[in-house]
């Protein structure tokens, strides 16, 4: 083809940006099924770097675990399956609010999707809440390592932290061992921490879904956001429900 | 060979650069900052990724002026080590990592598959960002005092034992790597979602099945990168961690994560390069590449295989004889697909009308040096001599051979072949093949005494050595200055080209590729109208039918 009739053809495809395609439609792609199933594989694929990721915490985990049982066995102790349990409720009824939101998006109710939007995000802020709650206990115990005086006492001595002895009754660890419950702790902190900073990212991302949601932006049949912002948070509730049983209980399964 | 020449360009006196194009679509800074087209954040990677290179390479050539002599003369030692860890971080991860897949591979992709964009031009935008955020970290750290771990990282040296900027350092890495998930990702979306009607999987050309490989370990791999690098800084901040045995952790843990990445990055590196080299070969040898089906899965065979060969990179760091000698078993297996390409190659130059225009003197420069860094692989990949040569200089010449006359041979085929795709001009010729010619010279003289060194046992990562080791060292570092003045040309014709090139015309190799089929510089959205594909990969036959009916219709 020779330059000129490229130059017209390029210039009258430029001079009609929106033909007949929605608005929402990008230049791009040819049509909104072909966009939607792209940015839909997109975010399943990321999902897919996001399970290697939180793979190289687990694994070095369930290494540590195996070499130093009893110490994360006495260390799991420390936390309060009451709260971890509350907290796994919280975040599987988040998933299904979310998952409401992204229905109540597809038919098109603004109304019903503000209320899930709002209530997804409440059940987040709650979650981040009691995880503040435990943390803050872990910080008065001094049993968060590395930066806030690390304390032994509770497993080279059981009884002097009567609440936890009389639950579990647990024999004291060798210095050494004991000493191992650091490690622990550390893999608590960077799961937990790990997973607690992708809650953030999701309630950020929850609160300008709202904003845009308000508007009616998600409401028209173009609703492949919500969508895969609903995949992303079911895909960090699906981490915690590894980690709950990974770190609270050790000793019951 | 005077007269063999396939290039055919336009008459220049009437010939211009067709006015309207992506270079000259908008203008000012802010339309290139912010742009979502493929091909300017192509551009912006070029530009980026040559700084580093220099910078990279200007660390290379200080490393090779002080093994100039065998005392510890120029540098003190730990400056020595700062220079090749600084060498080694920001060749692999700012240039060597994203050389081909975010230039070339940007530039090209959605042209080969029969797109306007890739499926993400924001994340692809988001990418160069990242990309470019992590390199002014690492220029930051190497202006604040460098680190001189090695670009390894290795624990317990830098969680422990060491005082300089290692967190800035594995930040930066962190960062860039994102950068690299992202293109992955959007390839893979790309070329899965956007192909153009008659586009099917065995039609694409191989550079789009060598990109789709090495996006796979981009995607799967780096990740776990991230993660080990922040559980390396979270270790050196909080003095608590799984790496360091002095706290009860696993160094050989930080080797596991560490190489399950870094060994499948090599194939992150040197798969695009493969791409390249298919292309290459099948255009200036006017044939289809033989086994076209063979060379697509060989691809896809070395992304999975690359990931089951990680701990041949710790044989002497005490894992145990039986998963060395497994690891071993594996590691000979790569050796596999790697010889299918190069067979395929070979065969597809057989009976071929082979001409020798500068892509293609890269591109069989190539074909030698792999061949000689894959073969020394399959020496350090059996435990038994590995054991003598690792750690020792013969490892550096390796992956030197595969990185540097791998993948920057391949990278300098590629720019050159697509340059005038790229800016619609032609790069000058003789001069460019005389740069060629001095890259494969000053190469081999650089590397090769590097081998003989090593089986001599002169050990990496020292700045001095005994004296009997000089005459090789000498050699050299006067193969460096040559190999610099190679690298240095191409940036003078080619920045001269840009204004007094000749003009290119659309398809001046007579190349089958979709990308070759519209205007150079191509249009925004690449194409008039999207195309249809009717043929196969590399039908030379099609093309001269079409060029046919071309010359009748005009």
């Amino acid at each position: 083809m020779s330059d000129s009739t490229a130059i017209a053809q390029g210039a009258s495809a430029g001079a009609a940006p929106h033909g007949e395609h929605p608005s929402y439609q990008r230049h791009h792609f040819e049509t909104v099924g072909q966009q939607f199933d792209a940015t839909n594989f997109a975010m399943w694929i990321f999902l897919l770097t996001e399970v290697m990721f939180f793979g190289g915490l687990f694994t070095s985990y369930l290494i540590m675990r195996n070499w130093y049982y009893r110490a994360f066995v006495e260390g799991s102790h420390q936390l309060s399956i009451l709260w971890g349990t509350a907290n796994t409720t919280v975040l599987i009824i988040s998933s299904f609010t979310m998952a409401m939101a992204v229905w109540s998006a597809q038919m098109r109710r603004k109304g019903a999707l503000l209320l899930f939007l709002g209530l997804t995000f409440l059940l987040g802020i709650a979650f981040l809440g009691i995880k503040g709650i435990e943390w803050h206990e872990k910080w008065v115990k001094h049993h968060v390592p590395g930066i806030h005086q690390y304390s032994e006492q509770a497993f080279l001595n059981p009884a002097s932290d009567p609440e936890v002895f009389k639950e579990y009754h647990d024999k004291p660890l060798s210095p050494g061992m004991a000493q191992k419950t650091e490690e622990y702790f550390f893999l608590y902190f960077a799961m937990t921490g790990m997973h607690a900073l992708h809650m953030v990212i999701g309630v950020c991302l929850l609160v300008y879904i709202f904003i845009r949601a308000r508007t009616g932006a998600y409401t028209n049949g173009h609703f492949t956001f919500v969508e895969n912002f609903g995949l992303y948070w079911h895909f960090v509730d699906i981490i915690w429900i590894f980690l709950y049983p990974l770190l609270y209980l050790i000793s019951r399964y | 060979m005077s007269a063999a020449t396939i290039v055919t360009l336009p008459d220049q006196a009437t010939a211009r650069i067709p006015k309207m194009n992506f270079l000259t679509k908008e203008n000012g800074l802010l339309s290139w900052l912010l742009t979502g087209d493929h091909k300017r954040i192509a551009t912006l990677y070029l530009i980026s990724i040559t700084f580093f290179f220099f910078i990279g390479g200007a660390l290379a050539g200080l490393i090779r002026l002080e093994l100039l002599t065998p005392q510890n003369d120029l540098v003190a030692a730990d400056t020595y080590n700062k220079l090749f860890s600084m060498h080694g971080l920001i060749m692999v991860f700012f240039f060597l990592v994203p050389s081909v897949p975010a230039t070339i591979g940007n530039f090209l992709m959605p042209m080969m598959v029969g797109a306007k964009d890739l499926a993400l031009p924001k994340i692809n935008l988001l990418s160069w960002y990242l990309y470019v955020i992590g390199g002014l970290m690492m220029l930051w750290t190497m202006c604040v005092g460098g680190v001189d771990t090695g670009w390894t990282f290795t624990t317990p040296l830098s969680t422990h034992y060491l005082n300089t900027h290692v967190v800035s350092a594995a930040m930066s890495v962190f960062v860039a790597g994102f950068s690299s998930i992202l293109t992955g990702l959007n390839f893979i979306v790309t070329i899965h979602k956007m192909r153009c009607p008659g586009m099917t999987w065995f039609r694409l050309p191989l550079f789009v099945w060598s990109n789709y490989a090495a996006s796979i370990l981009m995607v799967l791999g780096t990740p776990v990168l991230a993660i080990t690098l922040t559980l390396v800084a979270l270790e050196r901040i909080f003095h608590i961690g799984v790496f360091d045995p002095a706290f009860g952790g696993d160094p050989l843990l930080f080797q596991h994560l560490f190489w399950f990445y870094s060994h499948p990055a090599v194939y992150i590196m040197i798969l695009p390069g493969f791409g390249v080299i298919s292309e290459v070969i099948s255009t200036f040898s006017r044939k289809r590449v033989f086994g076209y089906t063979a060379v697509a899965f060989s691809s896809v065979a070395i992304a999975v295989f690359g990931f089951f060969v990680w701990a041949h990179h710790m044989f002497i760091m005490g894992i145990s004889n039986y998963s060395a000698l497994v690891f071993s078993l594996l590691t000979m297996l790569v050796a596999v697909p790697s010889a299918i390409k190069i067979y395929n190659w070979a065969f597809t130059l057989y009976k071929g009308s082979i001409t020798f225009e500068t892509p293609m003197l890269y591109a069989i420069g190539f074909m030698g040096l792999f061949t000689i860094g894959g073969l020394t692989g399959v020496f350090l990949g059996a435990t038994g001599t590995d054991i003598h040569l690792t750690e020792t200089y013969f490892v550096v010449a390796h992956f030197h051979f595969v990185m540097v006359g791998g993948m920057l041979m391949s990278f300098l085929a590629g720019i050159h072949f697509w340059w005038p795709k790229w800016t619609g001009r032609m790069y000058p010729e003789k001069i460019s093949q005389l740069a060629a010619l001095t890259t494969f010279i000053g190469f081999n003289l650089t590397f090769f005494p590097q081998f003989i060194l090593g089986t001599l046992g002169m050990p990496r990562r020292y700045a001095a050595y005994p004296p009997e080791f000089q005459v090789l060292n000498v050699f050299s570092t006067a193969g460096a200055t040559v190999l610099g003045i190679g690298y240095l040309l191409p940036i003078l014709y080619l920045t001269w080209s840009l204004k007094y090139g000749a003009i290119a015309g659309d398809n001046p190799w007579h190349a089958t590729g979709l990308e070759w089929q519209t205007q150079s510089p191509p249009l925004t959205e690449n194409f008039p109208e999207i195309p249809i594909m009717d043929h196969e990969a590399y039908d030379y036959e099609w093309l001269e039918r079409m060029e046919r009916k071309e010359v009748a219709s005009v």
